[in-house]
Order: C-alpha cells, then structure tokens, then sequence
C-alpha cells in the first residue's frame, strides 16, 4: 500500500513562534487519517502544509520536506494552484460561494477542465449524490448556495471538493459547526469516499477519530506524539500521553 | 431618596440635565433646519412640476412658461456616461487596494489621496478639467462636464469597493484557493460577488453625490438654451439651469428653477434612501 | 500542465498591473491638478510676486489683483460655520449614541444623514430667498442689539441688516457641515469600549459626566479629525456661499458685510474673465484654495488613523 504523502522533519513557523517541531509522517493512499489532539496542538497547521494553504499568508513559512508522490511541494517551483486542484480541502466552517448550487460545483470543475454542458451536468449530479445532497437540492440547483440549511451547506462543500476528483482530500473538523444528524451523515461519506480517495481528518472528537479512520495521529504542543493504526493507538497506546488524552485526563 | 439633596450632587446632576437637554436641542436645530429646506422646496418647487416642466425646453428670456426637459435630458447624459466610466474605473482600483493593498506603500498612498479627494472642492476638479481639455480644444462640451463628474465619483467608488472587499471573510477566499483557483478569478468571481450589493450602494451613492454638482459644470458643460444630444458642444444641465433661472428677474424662470430643484433634490434623497435600505448589505457571513 | 501553470501566472500578473494602473490614475489626477493650477497661476506669481497672497486689491479693470480679500472670506465664513457646527455636532453625536431610544437612532440618523445629501446649490436658494430674508429682519437686529453695543466684538456686528454677507454664509456653510461632522463623531464615539463606560457608571457618574471624562477623552482624536474634515469640506464649499456671501470685492470688520470668498470669486469670474492677468490670477486663487484644502483634510486622515489604531489596539 502506497506512501501517498510523507511528511520529513516539517517545521513550522508563525512568525518568530515555532507551531510544528520535526514532524515526521506518512498518509497511505486510500485510507483515512485522523488527527487528534488538545486544541492549539497544531493538528489544523500541519493540514494546511498539505495543500499550502499557510502561503496565503505571509509570515507563516514551513521548513522541511513534504513529498506528494515523490514531489517535494514546499519546494519553489511547485505549481501551487494544480497541487491544490489535486489535494482538495473542506474546511470547518461551511463556506458556500455566492452563487446557485450547481454553480458552486461547476466552478472547481471549471478550473481545469472544459467539460460540455451535458457533462458539467453529469458531473455536478455525481458529486450531489456522492455528498448525499443530491436528493435535497435537485430541484434547487439554481437557488443560492446560501439559501441551504448548515448541514446541506457542508454537504455542498464537501460536493464541491469532491466534484473536482481529487487525489487527496483534507477535512478540516468538518463536523464540528454541524448538528448531530448532519454530522452522522457526514460520517457515513467520509466512510464511502474513502474507496476512491485519500483523506486526511483533523477532529476534536475522539470517537469521531475512532469510528472513521484507519490510521491515527495523537499531537501535543506542535509535536507528533504517536502515530499508528487507529485500532491500536485506541486500544493499546504506546506512550502514556496517548492513554492520558485518550482516557480523558485532560484536554 | 427622598429628604434634602447632597449639594455636591445636585450639582452634578443639574449639569447632567442640562447637558441632556442641549444635546436634544442641538439634535433638533438639526431636523429643523431639514424640514425647513424640504418644506421650502415643496412649497415653492411643486407649482412649478407639469407635464411641460418634463416635456418643454428651456424658454427665452421674457418668453413665457416652457420647461427643463433639455436640462433634465442633459443632466441624465452627463451622470449616466459619468456613471458608466467611473464605476468600473472605480471598482478595479478598490479591487486592488483590497487584494494587494495590505502593506503596499502606493496602495496606502492612494487609499490616502482617495480619501482626501472624496472632500476636495468640487470647483477645483472643474477648473482642471477647463484648464487640461476645455482650453485646448478651444470649447465647453458635455464630454468636459461628464469627465468633472466622473473625477467627483471615482474617489467614492473606490472607497465603498474597498471597504465591502475587506468585509469578506478570509474562510470565503481560502475555499476558493484550495480547489486551485488563480488569485484573480478569486478577487473577481468569490470577493467581488460576494459583496456585489455593497459595491451597488457605492455607486448609487456616487450617483447622487454627483447629481446634483453645480460648481464642476460651470467651466465644462456650460449650459444650452436648447434641447441638443451633442455632447461635444455646451449642454444644458440642471443644476446650471437652476443657478441661471434663480437668481433672474422673470417670474417663469423663478418658477422653473423652484421646481428643477424640487426635482433634483428629491431623486438625490430618494437615491440616497434607497442605497441605504433597500441595497444595505452587513458583512457576508 | 506547466502551460496551466504559465497561464495563470500571466493572467493574474496582468490582473496585478492592470488594477495598479487604475489605483495609481488617482494619484495621477492629484498631480495633474496641482501640476495644471501651478502652470496657470504662474502669470499671476511673476507679475505680483508672494506679495499676492497679502494684497487687498481686487480689480480687473486696473489689472490689479491680490488674493486676500477671498482669502479671508474663505477663512472667516469656514471658522463661523466650524464655531456654530461643532457645538451642535456634538449634541447630535451624543443624542444618537447615549440618548436616543435604539428605534429611533436609524431614522434619526439617515435624517441628518439627508442634510449632506442636499445638493450646495439648494442650501444656495434657500438661504438667499428664505433664510436670509428671516435672517435680516429677526437674528441681525438682535445681535445689534445684544453684540453690537460690545465694545470690541460690537464692530463686527456692525452695518446694516441686508442678510447676505459673510455671516449668514457661515451660518449656512454651519448647516451643511453638520452631518459631516456629526458622523464621524457618532463612529468614534461608538468605538469606545463598554467595559470603559459601565466601570464609570459603575462608579455612579451621571451619563453626562460618562460622556466628559471617558468618552471624550477617548475619542479626542477623532473629534479633531471629524472637526478637520467639516472644515476641509466648508472651505470648498462654492454654490451656497456664492448665493448668500453677496459678491463684493472688499474688506471689511463687519461680519454684516458682504464679501467673497476663493471658491465664490471663481464661480463668478472665471468665466468672464478675458485678460490673461485676471484669468492666472484665478488660477492662483484656486491654488492656494486647493492647498489650504489639502493640508487640512491631511490632517483630518491622520488624526482619524490614529483613532482606528486605538481602535486596533484595543
């Protein structure tokens, strides 16, 4: 099984301040890896190393080594905008464009693709009804995207990241500003999506972890502390941190 | 609390009342002296509204009655072409000082200099225009008054757009960025859409400020006796019109320019009332 | 895929220039309007020297012309209008944040709001044919009355009561600087921190003393810079003034008389004026009117910036 991702000695810097010391880790293609840990431990900095989403920002910088398929990505020369078209993201608050429904799916797909109309069609429905929105908003794909319930607005986003068929795809605690129906239902995608593509969980709920991922990583004060198959890191954790966060000692 | 009053006290709370009741007077002199001018105009500007105020032009000295329909023609031009060159001008400037304008030295520059411009007098902007155009091609045109107004507008164009763009949440843009999308399609189809009513407010808001501006036309635009669609030669505006017809001595003209500022400034009031009701946007969410 | 790459960067490079380029034609316009009024005014400077801006003289006939006549004009009708505005301004700004039951503040506020929105040459016609007629037969004589019999400030309320003229100018110039003015107090005021005015009330202050030692205090440089601004604004200010100032080209101690000012003096001359003297002479005039605005909206902005860094910093 593949080493889609891996992470060597990433060192991460707001500023003056380190957020990421030496993390060193690898994403297997086509399996979910969740990250967890107390909130400001970096799980949702190290996310977005992965699509160089920090570039945005100037003062954040990242140091060390992220190979995409063999490709360092923090190197110079990376085509950022097509390594983003290819490590999707969702973030954790919904964030519908300002335009009708199928338009929010259409435009990722437009980026990088000249699909027909009866195409675009075609795609804008595949990706509905792999979010399990389709049924709710077929007979509203002209209306705002905004005019959906919270949930459906992150189904639209999840809809919209996957429309563009990702390699990758990060999910920054998605289901945090969702009710508890919603999230279930988010739950059950990230299980099916997982058939078709990497996805990387960062999540404050450690069931959620439990219940969906393949591999775990438990990080603390911009360190990775453990990291290993989920099964594992739950039952029989390593080191006692691990037990202690897991247990709910603290954090 | 009842009994006699702590001296230090009624003092203070004597000054607190007076204090109160000044503001409330002062709030007043201000709504006074607003209904007094729209009562006047009312009163003196609505036996002059009729069909002819719309449909006839400007009369001839001692020649009776006519109308303000070459003004009224002539004005719409002049801020409609106004309109039609500083918005996008206006817009794309605001786009940049948002999206590139956070440490740049010229974007602090010009956000700096817009501002001021916002203020500055409007007799200035019309005597530049004069001096750069008007006095090299040897005549006043309405193209001359249509760039006075378009310098007036472009500043509050400029600073709406600005303002609404950096309302929009930095989640929104990064949605954007992460399915790859280039900066400008991110500036243009996600930042500017996302504020677009803002951005209407703004310009209806330019609209207004430039409606009724007198002092920019009266080097540029001049005025017309006649109804003309040339606006490469002098046009009739309203405002001109009504500086013309207040101060003569016939009592038609007196009548018309009553009713040419009834006009103008009820559709500037209703312009700046409709920007603010029914276009007002609060930040997207 | 490297094409896609190029592509974009193209595309966003000329989106970067090209939104540049419009940003930096404001700049451009500023210049060229400085650049134009120098070129223009230098006649005036090289036949009158600096001494133009100090002359009391203003004469097309003799071709003889000094800028201070409508220099003073400009000054006193600006510094009446700030001294009526700024009193009642601040009431207003008070009223709308600290008084007014919170139903009323947005009407009440777009009301005065409606007061910028009135176009100058209405505020014109109204005060000549209106205000000024009322102005002459009530408020002139009782400052006769009253001011008049002083014995230094009586000279300034002296002469007769036609209306118009440099009093009644400022007073309409007053009006029309209001809203300006009360905005921008209404906006620092309602940047002060709460927890700032519930620790006075805390305290048992009255609203009005919460007003005087905290708000104020607080706000003070956004009150000058709000003051700035109306001033910035009353100093071009050209169709009102120019209906109500009376047109004359002379000093004089009364502040009954009538007089001109720079943006009046253009609005009525430039474009008569046939020498090329009187022409550059107007040219300076609006040089010196351009500059006295610029220096003082300048301030304005950075006295207001410094108040949105307080507000940073909060």
């Amino acid at each position: 099984m593949n080493k889609i991702i891996q992470i060597q000695q990433l060192n991460f810097f707001y500023g003056k301040t380190q957020s990421l010391h030496d993390i060193n880790l690898d994403i297997h293609e086509k399996r979910v890896t969740a990250f967890i840990g107390p909130s400001g431990c970096g799980k949702s900095t190290l996310l977005r190393t992965l699509n160089r989403m920090y570039d945005l920002y100037p003062g954040q910088r990242a140091e060390g080594a992220i190979h995409y398929r063999g490709r360092n990505i923090l190197e110079n020369g990376t085509d950022v905008n097509m390594l983003r078209a290819k490590v999707g993201m969702v973030f954790q608050k919904p964030t519908p464009f300002p335009m009708s429904v199928y338009d929010n799916i259409a435009f990722g797909v437009r980026l990088y693709e000249d699909l027909s109309k009866g195409e675009m069609d075609e795609r804008v429905e595949w990706a509905l009804k792999k979010a399990a929105l389709w049924g709710e908003v077929k007979d509203k794909l002209n209306k705002s995207g905004l005019s959906l319930s919270g949930g459906q607005q992150q189904r639209l986003c999840i809809a919209r990241g996957v429309a563009v068929k990702p390699d990758v795809l990060l999910l920054d605690e998605p289901t945090s500003a969702l009710d508890p129906i919603s999230t279930a239902k988010v739950e059950e995608l990230i299980s099916e999506l997982k058939q078709d593509y990497t996805i990387a969980i960062v999540t404050h709920n450690m069931q959620q972890a439990a219940r969906c991922s393949d591999y775990t990583a438990y990080m603390y004060l911009g360190k990775l502390v453990e990291f290993g198959e989920t099964d594992q890191i739950f039952m029989n954790p390593a080191r006692t941190e691990t037990q202690d966060y897991i247990t709910g000692r603290f954090g | 609390m009842n009994g006699p009053m702590n001296p230090v006290y009624r003092k203070r709370l004597f000054r607190h009342r007076a204090g109160i009741a000044l503001s409330v007077a002062a709030m007043s002199v201000g709504l006074v002296f607003l209904f007094w001018i729209l009562a006047t105009l009312i009163v003196k500007g609505f036996g002059g509204l009729s069909w002819q105020l719309f449909t006839l032009s400007t009369p001839a000295p001692t020649s009776d009655g006519g109308g303000l329909a070459n003004a009224i023609v002539g004005s719409l031009l002049m801020v409609g072409l106004s309109t039609m060159i500083s918005t996008p001008i206006g817009i794309l400037a605001g786009i940049y000082l948002a999206e590139y304008g956070e440490r740049g030295r010229l974007a602090q520059v010009t956000r700096f200099v817009t501002d001021v411009m916002l203020s500055a007098p409007s007799i200035v902007i019309g005597l530049f225009v004069y001096a750069l155009y008007v006095a090299n091609v040897k005549h006043f045109s309405g193209y001359a008054g249509t760039i006075a107004l378009a310098l007036l507008a472009v500043p509050v164009v400029v600073r709406t757009t600005d303002n609404m763009l950096k309302l929009v949440p930095n989640s929104l843009l990064e949605a954007a960025y992460a399915l790859g999308a280039p900066r400008w399609k991110v500036a243009l189809m996600v930042r500017l859409r996302a504020v677009k009513a803002g951005v209407v407010t703004g310009v209806l808001l330019a609209v207004a400020r430039i409606a009724g501006e007198t002092a920019p036309l009266l080097f540029t635009a001049l005025n017309n006796q006649f109804f003309s669609l040339n606006m490469n030669a002098p046009m009739a505006n309203l405002p001109s019109v009504i500086y013309q017809f207040a101060m003569s001595p016939y009592d038609n003209w007196r009548a018309l320019a009553w009713g040419g500022a009834l006009l103008v400034t009820f559709s500037v009031l209703g312009l700046n009332i409709l920007s603010r009701t029914v276009f007002s946007q609060k930040a997207p969410q | 895929m490297h094409s896609t790459m190029r592509r974009q960067r193209l595309q966003d490079f000329i989106f970067h220039k090209v939104t540049m380029l419009f940003a930096a034609s404001v700049l451009f316009v500023l210049l060229g309007i400085i650049i134009s009024l120098l070129i223009g005014a230098i006649p005036a400077f090289k036949e009158f020297g600096p001494g133009f801006i100090t002359t009391v003289e203003w004469d097309p006939v003799e071709e003889k012309f000094g800028a201070l006549i409508a220099i003073v004009g400009t000054l006193v009708t600006s510094g009446i209008a700030l001294l009526l505005a700024f009193p009642v301004s601040f009431g207003i700004a008070l009223f709308l944040t600290e008084i007014c039951p919170v139903w009323l503040r947005r009407p009440l506020g777009t009301a005065i709001e409606l007061l910028a929105g009135i176009p100058s040459i209405i505020y014109g016609m109204w005060g000549l044919f209106v205000f000024s007629p009322m102005f002459a037969e009530y408020v002139q004589p009782a400052l006769k009355h009253t001011l008049g019999e002083l014995p230094v400030i009586g000279q300034l309320f002296a002469g007769p009561s036609m209306g118009i003229g440099m009093l009644c100018a400022g007073v309409i110039l007053a009006v029309m600087i209001i809203p300006f003015i009360s905005s921008v107090m209404r906006d620092v005021f309602e940047i002060v921190p709460a927890v700032l005015k519930e620790s006075a009330y805390g305290l048992g202050c009255t609203r009005w003393e919460v007003v005087r030692k905290v708000v104020l205090p607080y706000t003070k440089n956004g009150v000058v810079g709000g003051v700035m601004l109306g001033l910035g604004r009353a100093l071009g200010e050209t169709m009102a003034v120019t209906f109500v100032i009376g047109n004359a080209n002379e000093l004089s101690r009364s502040l009954f008389a009538p007089g001109n000012s720079i943006s009046s003096t253009l609005a009525n001359e430039f474009a008569e004026a046939q020498s090329t003297l009187h022409v550059s002479s107007l040219y300076a005039l609006a040089l010196i009117l351009f500059a006295i605005t610029f220096i003082v909206l300048s301030g304005a902005k950075l006295m207001l910036a410094g108040m949105s860094r307080r507000e940073g910093a909060k």
